[in-house]
Protein backbone atom coordinates (compact mmCIF):
# COMPACT_ATOMS: atom_id res chain seq x y z
CA UNK A 1 0.00 0.00 0.00
CA UNK A 2 1.12 3.36 -0.91
CA UNK A 3 1.81 5.63 1.77
CA UNK A 4 -0.44 8.61 2.91
CA UNK A 5 0.93 12.26 3.01
CA UNK A 6 -1.63 14.39 5.53
CA UNK A 7 -1.32 17.98 4.26
CA UNK A 8 -2.88 20.44 6.73
CA UNK A 9 -3.59 24.17 6.44
CA UNK A 10 -4.75 26.36 9.57
CA UNK A 11 -6.96 29.04 9.41
CA UNK A 12 -6.15 31.23 13.27
CA UNK A 13 -8.76 34.35 14.59
CA UNK A 14 -7.25 35.75 16.91
CA UNK A 15 -9.28 38.39 18.69
CA UNK A 16 -7.58 41.82 18.71
CA UNK A 17 -6.78 43.26 22.37
CA UNK A 18 -8.50 46.52 22.64
CA UNK A 19 -10.67 48.64 24.53
CA UNK A 20 -12.92 48.88 21.40
CA UNK A 21 -13.72 47.83 18.39
CA UNK A 22 -12.34 47.58 14.96
CA UNK A 23 -14.31 49.85 13.39
CA UNK A 24 -16.41 51.52 16.20
CA UNK A 25 -16.45 52.62 20.20
CA UNK A 26 -18.37 50.15 21.32
CA UNK A 27 -16.06 48.00 24.09
CA UNK A 28 -14.56 44.92 23.89
CA UNK A 29 -15.61 42.54 26.90
CA UNK A 30 -16.36 39.19 27.41
CA UNK A 31 -19.16 37.87 29.07
CA UNK A 32 -21.50 41.30 29.44
CA UNK A 33 -25.29 41.68 29.40
CA UNK A 34 -26.46 40.65 26.01
CA UNK A 35 -26.43 43.42 23.20
CA UNK A 36 -24.81 46.27 26.12
CA UNK A 37 -21.56 46.58 24.11
CA UNK A 38 -23.71 47.46 20.44
CA UNK A 39 -23.19 50.53 18.74
CA UNK A 40 -25.69 51.57 16.00
CA UNK A 41 -23.13 50.47 13.82
CA UNK A 42 -22.73 47.32 15.05
CA UNK A 43 -26.55 46.89 15.03
CA UNK A 44 -26.08 47.62 11.25
CA UNK A 45 -28.67 50.60 11.70
CA UNK A 46 -28.84 52.73 8.09
CA UNK A 47 -26.58 56.04 8.28
CA UNK A 48 -23.96 54.71 10.04
CA UNK A 49 -20.04 54.39 8.67
CA UNK A 50 -16.92 52.27 9.58
CA UNK A 51 -13.90 54.54 11.46
CA UNK A 52 -10.83 52.38 12.15
CA UNK A 53 -9.23 51.92 15.64
CA UNK A 54 -5.55 52.76 15.79
CA UNK A 55 -5.04 50.33 18.16
CA UNK A 56 -6.21 47.52 16.12
CA UNK A 57 -4.15 48.22 13.60
CA UNK A 58 -0.95 48.23 15.68
CA UNK A 59 -1.40 45.24 16.91
CA UNK A 60 -1.63 43.57 12.90
CA UNK A 61 1.46 45.73 12.58
CA UNK A 62 3.18 43.98 15.72
CA UNK A 63 1.93 40.34 14.51
CA UNK A 64 2.89 40.84 11.02
CA UNK A 65 6.31 41.48 12.53
CA UNK A 66 6.60 39.19 14.71
CA UNK A 67 5.64 36.19 12.16
CA UNK A 68 8.62 37.65 9.98
CA UNK A 69 5.94 39.57 7.49
CA UNK A 70 6.34 41.70 4.83
CA UNK A 71 3.65 44.76 5.93
CA UNK A 72 2.00 46.07 3.33
CA UNK A 73 2.15 49.81 3.24
CA UNK A 74 -0.80 50.12 1.13
CA UNK A 75 -3.46 47.42 2.22
CA UNK A 76 -7.41 47.42 1.06
CA UNK A 77 -11.03 46.52 2.89
CA UNK A 78 -13.11 44.61 1.01
CA UNK A 79 -16.94 43.52 1.93
CA UNK A 80 -17.38 39.93 2.51
CA UNK A 81 -21.11 39.01 1.69
CA UNK A 82 -23.16 36.52 3.29
CA UNK A 83 -26.80 36.07 4.80
CA UNK A 84 -26.57 34.80 8.65
CA UNK A 85 -28.99 36.53 11.76
CA UNK A 86 -25.40 36.99 13.90
CA UNK A 87 -23.82 39.59 11.06
CA UNK A 88 -26.51 41.95 11.07
CA UNK A 89 -25.18 44.24 7.85
CA UNK A 90 -25.18 40.90 5.67
CA UNK A 91 -21.29 41.44 5.26
CA UNK A 92 -18.23 41.09 6.87
CA UNK A 93 -15.67 43.78 6.78
CA UNK A 94 -12.06 42.09 5.63
CA UNK A 95 -8.89 41.98 3.58
CA UNK A 96 -9.43 39.78 0.81
CA UNK A 97 -7.41 41.69 -2.28
CA UNK A 98 -4.64 43.12 -0.29
CA UNK A 99 -4.02 42.07 3.63
CA UNK A 100 -1.92 44.15 6.00
CA UNK A 101 0.81 41.30 6.06
CA UNK A 102 2.17 38.84 3.98
CA UNK A 103 4.25 35.93 3.17
CA UNK A 104 6.02 35.39 7.24
CA UNK A 105 7.06 32.12 9.06
CA UNK A 106 6.76 30.57 12.32
CA UNK A 107 9.25 28.30 14.25
CA UNK A 108 8.18 25.60 16.58
CA UNK A 109 9.47 22.72 18.34
CA UNK A 110 8.50 19.53 18.92
CA UNK A 111 9.63 16.56 21.19
CA UNK A 112 11.15 13.41 19.31
CA UNK A 113 10.65 11.89 21.69
CA UNK A 114 7.97 11.59 24.82
CA UNK A 115 10.49 11.92 27.31
CA UNK A 116 11.05 15.65 25.93
CA UNK A 117 14.62 14.88 25.70
CA UNK A 118 15.25 15.78 22.11
CA UNK A 119 13.83 18.41 19.93
CA UNK A 120 13.88 19.73 16.54
CA UNK A 121 12.31 22.95 15.34
CA UNK A 122 9.55 23.39 12.33
CA UNK A 123 8.55 26.04 10.02
CA UNK A 124 5.49 27.19 8.83
CA UNK A 125 4.75 29.72 6.07
CA UNK A 126 2.63 32.38 6.83
CA UNK A 127 0.67 33.44 3.69
CA UNK A 128 -0.79 36.52 5.30
CA UNK A 129 -2.61 38.47 8.17
CA UNK A 130 -5.56 40.30 7.79
CA UNK A 131 -7.52 42.65 9.82
CA UNK A 132 -11.27 42.07 9.92
CA UNK A 133 -14.41 42.06 11.71
CA UNK A 134 -15.91 39.43 14.38
CA UNK A 135 -19.62 38.64 14.21
CA UNK A 136 -22.18 38.21 16.66
CA UNK A 137 -22.85 35.19 18.88
CA UNK A 138 -25.94 33.10 17.64
CA UNK A 139 -27.44 30.79 20.86
CA UNK A 140 -29.75 28.08 19.15
CA UNK A 141 -32.81 27.05 21.24
CA UNK A 142 -33.88 23.92 19.23
CA UNK A 143 -36.59 23.63 21.82
CA UNK A 144 -38.19 26.59 20.56
CA UNK A 145 -36.72 26.52 17.04
CA UNK A 146 -35.33 29.70 16.90
CA UNK A 147 -32.21 31.62 17.64
CA UNK A 148 -31.30 34.18 20.20
CA UNK A 149 -28.77 36.54 18.77
CA UNK A 150 -25.89 38.65 21.09
CA UNK A 151 -24.14 41.53 18.73
CA UNK A 152 -21.47 42.22 21.59
CA UNK A 153 -19.11 39.94 19.83
CA UNK A 154 -19.83 41.64 16.52
CA UNK A 155 -17.20 43.85 15.05
CA UNK A 156 -15.03 43.04 17.79
CA UNK A 157 -11.15 43.44 15.79
CA UNK A 158 -9.83 40.27 14.33
CA UNK A 159 -6.51 39.32 13.19
CA UNK A 160 -6.89 36.00 10.62
CA UNK A 161 -3.54 34.46 10.28
CA UNK A 162 -3.54 32.05 7.16
CA UNK A 163 -0.92 29.67 7.43
CA UNK A 164 0.43 27.66 4.27
CA UNK A 165 -0.16 23.69 4.41
CA UNK A 166 2.98 23.02 5.80
CA UNK A 167 1.72 20.86 8.54
CA UNK A 168 1.22 17.30 8.49
CA UNK A 169 -0.46 16.23 11.91
CA UNK A 170 -2.31 16.85 14.88
CA UNK A 171 0.81 17.03 17.14
CA UNK A 172 2.39 19.68 14.74
CA UNK A 173 -0.26 21.66 14.12
CA UNK A 174 -0.83 21.94 18.45
CA UNK A 175 2.60 22.84 18.85
CA UNK A 176 2.12 26.03 16.12
CA UNK A 177 -0.63 27.31 17.31
CA UNK A 178 0.92 26.98 20.92
CA UNK A 179 3.59 28.93 19.75
CA UNK A 180 1.58 31.26 18.17
CA UNK A 181 -0.58 32.04 21.53
CA UNK A 182 2.75 32.37 23.56
CA UNK A 183 3.80 35.13 20.48
CA UNK A 184 0.36 36.82 20.94
CA UNK A 185 0.55 37.05 24.22
CA UNK A 186 3.76 38.25 25.08
CA UNK A 187 2.98 40.95 22.17
CA UNK A 188 0.00 41.88 24.10
CA UNK A 189 -1.74 41.80 20.35
CA UNK A 190 -3.96 39.09 21.79
CA UNK A 191 -4.77 37.90 25.03
CA UNK A 192 -5.29 34.68 22.77
CA UNK A 193 -7.79 32.17 25.54
CA UNK A 194 -9.19 29.69 23.08
CA UNK A 195 -11.53 29.19 26.35
CA UNK A 196 -12.76 32.52 25.57
CA UNK A 197 -13.06 32.62 21.95
CA UNK A 198 -10.05 34.73 21.69
CA UNK A 199 -8.62 32.16 19.36
CA UNK A 200 -10.17 30.28 16.85
CA UNK A 201 -8.45 27.81 14.73
CA UNK A 202 -10.09 26.22 11.49
CA UNK A 203 -7.97 22.99 10.19
CA UNK A 204 -8.27 22.26 7.04
CA UNK A 205 -7.58 18.69 5.88
CA UNK A 206 -6.52 16.45 2.91
CA UNK A 207 -4.74 13.29 2.43
CA UNK A 208 -2.39 12.40 -0.71
CA UNK A 209 -0.33 10.16 -2.13
CA UNK A 210 3.47 12.00 -2.52
CA UNK A 211 4.06 12.71 -6.10
CA UNK A 212 0.22 13.06 -6.57
CA UNK A 213 -1.66 16.40 -6.50
CA UNK A 214 -3.24 17.41 -3.68
CA UNK A 215 -6.36 15.38 -2.25
CA UNK A 216 -10.05 16.69 -1.49
CA UNK A 217 -9.98 18.73 1.37
CA UNK A 218 -12.19 19.20 4.06
CA UNK A 219 -12.72 22.29 6.85
CA UNK A 220 -12.63 21.44 10.06
CA UNK A 221 -14.07 23.51 12.78
CA UNK A 222 -15.86 23.95 16.31
CA UNK A 223 -12.16 22.98 18.02
CA UNK A 224 -12.17 24.65 21.38
CA UNK A 225 -8.00 23.75 22.76
CA UNK A 226 -5.27 23.03 21.95
CA UNK A 227 -5.49 19.20 22.52
CA UNK A 228 -8.61 18.91 20.44
CA UNK A 229 -7.26 20.67 17.74
CA UNK A 230 -4.62 17.72 17.36
CA UNK A 231 -7.32 15.10 18.43
CA UNK A 232 -9.61 16.17 15.28
CA UNK A 233 -6.98 16.84 13.21
CA UNK A 234 -5.80 13.06 13.73
CA UNK A 235 -9.59 11.80 13.22
CA UNK A 236 -10.09 13.15 10.42
CA UNK A 237 -6.91 12.24 8.68
CA UNK A 238 -7.52 8.87 9.93
CA UNK A 239 -11.04 9.35 8.33
CA UNK A 240 -9.99 10.40 5.23
CA UNK A 241 -7.33 7.55 4.52
CA UNK A 242 -9.74 4.69 5.27
CA UNK A 243 -12.45 6.46 3.42
CA UNK A 244 -10.26 6.53 0.49
CA UNK A 245 -8.59 3.03 1.24
CA UNK A 246 -12.14 1.86 0.88
CA UNK A 247 -12.64 3.15 -1.75
CA UNK A 248 -14.62 6.00 -1.16
CA UNK A 249 -14.37 9.75 -1.62
CA UNK A 250 -13.55 12.64 0.15
CA UNK A 251 -16.36 15.48 0.14
CA UNK A 252 -15.06 19.29 -0.06
CA UNK A 253 -17.27 19.97 3.07
CA UNK A 254 -17.09 21.58 6.09
CA UNK A 255 -17.04 18.96 9.68
CA UNK A 256 -17.69 20.17 13.04
CA UNK A 257 -15.05 18.00 16.09
CA UNK A 258 -17.49 16.32 18.71
CA UNK A 259 -15.50 16.84 21.56
CA UNK A 260 -17.55 14.08 23.28
CA UNK A 261 -17.33 11.58 20.86
CA UNK A 262 -13.77 12.54 19.65
CA UNK A 263 -14.77 12.72 15.97
CA UNK A 264 -15.83 15.17 13.10
CA UNK A 265 -19.55 15.42 11.47
CA UNK A 266 -20.77 17.05 8.66
CA UNK A 267 -21.99 20.39 9.83
CA UNK A 268 -25.61 21.29 9.25
CA UNK A 269 -26.81 23.86 7.05
CA UNK A 270 -23.57 24.54 4.85
CA UNK A 271 -25.38 25.82 1.76
CA UNK A 272 -23.19 24.51 -0.78
CA UNK A 273 -20.14 25.76 -2.23
CA UNK A 274 -20.93 29.84 -0.76
CA UNK A 275 -20.13 32.96 -3.44
CA UNK A 276 -19.19 35.97 -1.15
CA UNK A 277 -19.37 38.16 -3.58
CA UNK A 278 -16.23 40.04 -2.83
CA UNK A 279 -16.10 44.12 -3.28
CA UNK A 280 -14.08 46.94 -2.02
CA UNK A 281 -15.45 48.35 1.15
CA UNK A 282 -16.61 51.33 -0.77
CA UNK A 283 -16.21 53.66 3.16
CA UNK A 284 -12.81 52.97 3.55
CA UNK A 285 -9.80 54.70 1.75
CA UNK A 286 -6.89 52.46 1.54
CA UNK A 287 -4.95 51.86 4.91
CA UNK A 288 -1.38 53.81 3.91
CA UNK A 289 1.41 52.72 7.11
CA UNK A 290 4.90 54.73 7.09
CA UNK A 291 8.34 53.56 7.98
CA UNK A 292 10.82 56.04 9.04
CA UNK A 293 12.04 56.87 5.40
CA UNK A 294 8.48 57.35 4.06
CA UNK A 295 7.38 59.29 6.98
CA UNK A 296 5.57 62.35 5.80
CA UNK A 297 6.66 65.39 7.70
CA UNK A 298 3.69 67.65 8.09
CA UNK A 299 0.85 64.72 9.18
CA UNK A 300 -0.40 65.20 13.01
CA UNK A 301 1.58 61.95 14.41
CA UNK A 302 -1.61 60.83 15.92
CA UNK A 303 -2.60 59.76 12.40
CA UNK A 304 0.30 57.90 11.23
CA UNK A 305 1.36 54.81 11.97
CA UNK A 306 5.57 54.14 11.48
CA UNK A 307 6.04 50.15 11.13
CA UNK A 308 9.78 50.90 12.18
CA UNK A 309 8.67 52.73 15.56
CA UNK A 310 6.77 49.55 16.51
CA UNK A 311 8.99 47.07 14.99
CA UNK A 312 11.63 49.10 17.69
CA UNK A 313 9.54 48.12 20.38
CA UNK A 314 8.97 44.66 20.25
CA UNK A 315 9.02 43.05 23.53
CA UNK A 316 11.44 39.62 23.38
CA UNK A 317 10.01 36.67 21.47
CA UNK A 318 9.47 33.08 23.26
CA UNK A 319 12.20 31.87 21.62
CA UNK A 320 14.87 34.82 22.28
CA UNK A 321 13.91 34.56 26.02
CA UNK A 322 13.93 30.72 25.78
CA UNK A 323 17.66 31.41 24.43
CA UNK A 324 18.64 33.93 27.08
CA UNK A 325 17.42 31.38 29.78
CA UNK A 326 19.69 29.01 28.50
CA UNK A 327 22.88 31.23 28.28
CA UNK A 328 22.07 33.16 31.21
CA UNK A 329 21.08 29.80 33.35
CA UNK A 330 22.81 27.20 32.26
CA UNK A 331 20.00 25.30 31.66
CA UNK A 332 19.01 23.08 29.09
CA UNK A 333 16.79 23.87 26.18
CA UNK A 334 14.00 21.99 26.88
CA UNK A 335 13.74 23.26 30.11
CA UNK A 336 13.44 26.59 28.71
CA UNK A 337 10.48 25.21 26.65
CA UNK A 338 8.39 23.93 29.93
CA UNK A 339 9.47 27.39 31.58
CA UNK A 340 7.67 29.39 29.14
CA UNK A 341 4.89 27.05 28.57
CA UNK A 342 3.63 27.63 31.98
CA UNK A 343 2.25 31.12 32.86
CA UNK A 344 4.58 32.64 35.40
CA UNK A 345 6.56 29.83 35.74
CA UNK A 346 9.64 31.62 33.95
CA UNK A 347 8.99 34.18 36.70
CA UNK A 348 9.00 32.12 39.27
CA UNK A 349 12.39 30.26 38.65
CA UNK A 350 14.28 33.67 37.87
CA UNK A 351 12.99 34.71 41.49
CA UNK A 352 13.82 31.63 42.98
CA UNK A 353 17.71 31.93 41.55
CA UNK A 354 17.44 35.46 42.97
CA UNK A 355 16.87 34.32 46.49
CA UNK A 356 19.33 31.21 46.88
CA UNK A 357 22.64 30.28 46.45
CA UNK A 358 21.98 27.13 44.59
CA UNK A 359 22.93 26.77 41.32
CA UNK A 360 20.38 27.36 38.39
CA UNK A 361 20.75 24.05 36.89
CA UNK A 362 19.85 22.14 40.26
CA UNK A 363 17.60 24.66 41.16
CA UNK A 364 15.49 23.99 38.04
CA UNK A 365 14.86 20.55 39.27
CA UNK A 366 12.94 21.65 41.90
CA UNK A 367 11.03 24.24 39.46
CA UNK A 368 10.31 21.38 36.94
CA UNK A 369 9.90 18.24 38.83
CA UNK A 370 9.06 18.87 41.77
CA UNK A 371 7.03 22.42 41.69
CA UNK A 372 5.46 21.49 38.59
CA UNK A 373 4.10 18.44 39.54
CA UNK A 374 2.69 19.87 42.56
CA UNK A 375 0.47 22.18 40.77
CA UNK A 376 -0.67 20.04 38.02
CA UNK A 377 -1.73 17.33 40.23
CA UNK A 378 -3.83 20.12 41.85
CA UNK A 379 -4.90 22.03 39.24
CA UNK A 380 -3.30 25.07 40.14
CA UNK A 381 -1.57 28.13 38.09
CA UNK A 382 1.86 29.63 39.01
CA UNK A 383 -0.23 32.02 40.49
CA UNK A 384 -1.85 29.88 42.84
CA UNK A 385 0.74 28.29 43.66
CA UNK A 386 1.09 28.31 48.06
CA UNK A 387 4.81 27.28 47.65
CA UNK A 388 5.87 31.39 46.98
CA UNK A 389 9.21 31.77 45.51
CA UNK A 390 11.34 33.22 48.47
CA UNK A 391 10.04 30.12 50.52
CA UNK A 392 11.29 27.80 47.74
CA UNK A 393 14.20 29.89 47.59
CA UNK A 394 14.97 29.61 51.36
CA UNK A 395 14.46 25.94 51.22
CA UNK A 396 16.44 25.50 48.28
CA UNK A 397 19.05 27.40 50.83
CA UNK A 398 18.69 25.43 53.29
CA UNK A 399 19.68 22.52 51.55
CA UNK A 400 22.56 24.21 49.72
CA UNK A 401 23.92 24.95 53.09
CA UNK A 402 23.99 21.10 54.27
CA UNK A 403 21.56 22.17 57.12
CA UNK A 404 18.79 19.77 55.51
CA UNK A 405 19.19 16.41 53.37
CA UNK A 406 17.63 16.31 49.98
CA UNK A 407 15.27 13.80 51.27
CA UNK A 408 14.45 16.43 54.44
CA UNK A 409 13.93 18.99 51.82
CA UNK A 410 10.97 16.98 49.60
CA UNK A 411 9.78 16.39 53.26
CA UNK A 412 9.61 19.84 53.47
CA UNK A 413 8.26 20.97 50.24
CA UNK A 414 5.17 19.06 51.15
CA UNK A 415 4.48 20.64 53.93
CA UNK A 416 5.08 23.95 52.81
CA UNK A 417 2.40 23.17 49.87
CA UNK A 418 -0.37 22.74 52.96
CA UNK A 419 0.26 26.99 52.19
CA UNK A 420 -0.14 27.05 56.32
CA UNK A 421 2.21 29.68 56.62
CA UNK A 422 4.89 28.32 57.94
CA UNK A 423 8.70 28.88 56.99
CA UNK A 424 10.99 26.30 55.67
CA UNK A 425 12.60 27.13 58.71
CA UNK A 426 10.27 26.46 61.13
CA UNK A 427 9.00 22.97 59.68
CA UNK A 428 12.61 21.75 59.86
CA UNK A 429 12.59 22.37 63.72
CA UNK A 430 9.05 21.50 64.23
CA UNK A 431 9.49 18.06 62.27
CA UNK A 432 13.67 17.92 64.00
CA UNK A 433 15.06 17.49 60.18
CA UNK A 434 17.91 19.54 60.83
CA UNK A 435 21.18 17.67 59.81
CA UNK A 436 23.65 17.37 62.73
CA UNK A 437 26.85 19.44 62.03
CA UNK A 438 28.59 18.90 65.53
CA UNK A 439 31.00 16.82 65.66
CA UNK A 440 30.97 15.69 69.34
CA UNK A 441 27.14 15.28 69.45
CA UNK A 442 27.25 12.53 66.27
CA UNK A 443 30.21 11.17 68.22
CA UNK A 444 27.95 10.26 71.10
CA UNK A 445 25.35 9.09 69.03
CA UNK A 446 27.08 6.94 67.36
CA UNK A 447 28.99 5.77 70.81
CA UNK A 448 25.13 5.40 72.11
CA UNK A 449 24.43 2.97 69.57
CA UNK A 450 27.36 0.86 69.33
CA UNK A 451 27.15 0.80 73.09
CA UNK A 452 23.48 -0.80 72.90
CA UNK A 453 24.47 -3.01 70.03
CA UNK A 454 27.18 -4.34 72.92
CA UNK A 455 24.52 -4.98 75.49
CA UNK A 456 22.46 -7.22 73.33
CA UNK B 1 -25.35 38.63 -24.82
CA UNK B 2 -27.84 37.08 -22.18
CA UNK B 3 -27.37 36.45 -18.88
CA UNK B 4 -28.51 33.04 -18.38
CA UNK B 5 -31.33 31.67 -16.27
CA UNK B 6 -28.81 29.58 -14.01
CA UNK B 7 -26.98 33.24 -13.36
CA UNK B 8 -30.14 34.79 -12.90
CA UNK B 9 -31.34 32.07 -10.07
CA UNK B 10 -27.88 32.35 -8.59
CA UNK B 11 -28.25 35.97 -8.08
CA UNK B 12 -31.69 35.38 -6.63
CA UNK B 13 -30.57 33.27 -4.11
CA UNK B 14 -27.57 35.47 -3.11
CA UNK B 15 -28.86 38.16 -2.83
CA UNK B 16 -32.42 37.98 -2.50
CA UNK B 17 -33.62 40.46 -5.26
CA UNK B 18 -36.38 39.79 -7.45
CA UNK B 19 -36.12 39.85 -11.06
CA UNK B 20 -39.78 40.09 -10.76
CA UNK B 21 -40.20 40.03 -14.27
CA UNK B 22 -38.69 40.34 -18.06
CA UNK B 23 -38.61 43.80 -17.36
CA UNK B 24 -36.46 43.53 -14.58
CA UNK B 25 -34.33 41.47 -16.12
CA UNK B 26 -33.79 43.57 -19.09
CA UNK B 27 -33.10 46.58 -17.14
CA UNK B 28 -30.15 44.03 -16.00
CA UNK B 29 -29.13 43.93 -19.12
CA UNK B 30 -28.88 47.12 -19.76
CA UNK B 31 -26.85 48.49 -16.67
CA UNK B 32 -24.13 45.28 -17.97
CA UNK B 33 -24.51 47.33 -21.27
CA UNK B 34 -23.41 50.36 -19.56
CA UNK B 35 -20.68 48.91 -17.54
CA UNK B 36 -19.09 47.60 -20.59
CA UNK B 37 -18.51 50.61 -22.09
CA UNK B 38 -15.34 50.70 -19.90
CA UNK B 39 -14.14 47.95 -21.68
CA UNK B 40 -13.55 50.48 -24.55
CA UNK B 41 -10.51 52.33 -22.83
CA UNK B 42 -7.24 51.24 -22.79
CA UNK B 43 -6.28 50.33 -19.88
CA UNK B 44 -2.79 48.98 -20.00
CA UNK B 45 -0.69 49.69 -17.39
CA UNK B 46 -3.30 51.80 -15.68
CA UNK B 47 -3.21 50.73 -11.54
CA UNK B 48 -7.38 50.20 -11.54
CA UNK B 49 -8.97 52.54 -9.10
CA UNK B 50 -11.76 50.76 -7.08
CA UNK B 51 -13.02 53.57 -4.99
CA UNK B 52 -12.68 57.47 -5.69
CA UNK B 53 -11.47 57.72 -1.77
CA UNK B 54 -8.41 56.49 -3.03
CA UNK B 55 -6.28 59.93 -2.16
CA UNK B 56 -8.31 60.29 0.86
CA UNK B 57 -6.41 59.63 4.06
CA UNK B 58 -7.90 56.75 6.35
CA UNK B 59 -9.11 58.30 9.70
CA UNK B 60 -7.50 56.43 12.73
CA UNK B 61 -9.54 56.58 15.30
CA UNK B 62 -8.29 56.26 19.01
CA UNK B 63 -8.90 53.24 21.37
CA UNK B 64 -11.35 54.72 23.55
CA UNK B 65 -14.57 53.81 24.53
CA UNK B 66 -17.48 56.31 23.52
CA UNK B 67 -20.44 54.47 22.57
CA UNK B 68 -22.86 51.22 23.18
CA UNK B 69 -24.69 50.62 26.24
CA UNK B 70 -28.32 51.65 25.07
CA UNK B 71 -29.84 47.58 24.71
CA UNK B 72 -33.41 48.87 24.92
CA UNK B 73 -32.83 51.46 22.26
CA UNK B 74 -31.59 48.83 20.28
CA UNK B 75 -34.32 46.03 20.64
CA UNK B 76 -37.23 48.95 20.56
CA UNK B 77 -36.28 47.78 16.54
CA UNK B 78 -36.58 43.88 17.18
CA UNK B 79 -40.50 42.37 16.30
CA UNK B 80 -38.84 39.61 19.09
CA UNK B 81 -37.10 40.14 21.75
CA UNK B 82 -35.83 37.11 24.08
CA UNK B 83 -34.65 38.95 27.41
CA UNK B 84 -32.43 41.33 25.30
CA UNK B 85 -31.60 38.58 22.84
CA UNK B 86 -33.09 39.42 18.92
CA UNK B 87 -34.56 36.50 18.27
CA UNK B 88 -34.03 34.90 14.48
CA UNK B 89 -35.53 31.94 12.88
CA UNK B 90 -33.12 28.19 14.16
CA UNK B 91 -31.22 29.11 10.29
CA UNK B 92 -30.89 30.52 7.09
CA UNK B 93 -34.45 30.15 5.35
CA UNK B 94 -33.23 29.56 1.89
CA UNK B 95 -35.14 30.71 -1.21
CA UNK B 96 -36.94 27.71 -2.68
CA UNK B 97 -35.04 26.11 -5.52
CA UNK B 98 -36.29 27.59 -9.51
CA UNK B 99 -38.81 24.02 -9.37
CA UNK B 100 -40.43 24.78 -6.65
CA UNK B 101 -40.91 28.74 -6.53
CA UNK B 102 -42.92 30.79 -8.63
CA UNK B 103 -40.98 32.79 -10.83
CA UNK B 104 -41.27 34.10 -14.13
CA UNK B 105 -37.42 32.74 -14.49
CA UNK B 106 -39.09 29.49 -14.77
CA UNK B 107 -40.88 29.66 -17.96
CA UNK B 108 -37.57 31.52 -19.70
Amino acid sequence: LAPWAPVVGLEIHAQISSNSKLFSGSQVQFAAPPNSLVSFFDASLPGTLPVLNRRCVEAAVMTGLALNCSINKKSLFDRKHYFYADLPAGYQITQQRVPIAVNGCLSYSLCIDSKMSQMVTKTVRIKQIQLEQDSGKSLHDDTRSQTLVDLNRAGVGLMEVVMEPDVCCGEEAAAAVRELQLILQTLGSSQAVMAEGQLRVDANVSVHHPGEPYGVRTEVKNINSIRFLAKAIDYEIQRQIEELENGGTILNETRAFDSKLGCTVPMRDKEGKQDYRFMPEPNLPPLILYDTKSLPANMNHQQVINIDWIHERLPDLPSVKRKKLVEKYGILPEHSFTLLNEDGLAEFFESVVKRTQMKPKKVIGWILNDLLSYLKQHSLTVKESPVSSFLLGDLLNLLEKKEISSTAAKQVFAELWKGEGKTPLEIVKEQKLGLLQDQKELEQICQAVIDGQENE
Amino acid sequence: QKVSVEVLDHLEHLALVDFRDSEGVERLHKAIQFADQLHEVNTDGVEPMDSVLEDRCLYLREDDVTEGNCTKELLENAREKVEEYFVAPPGNIPLPKLEERETFLQGS
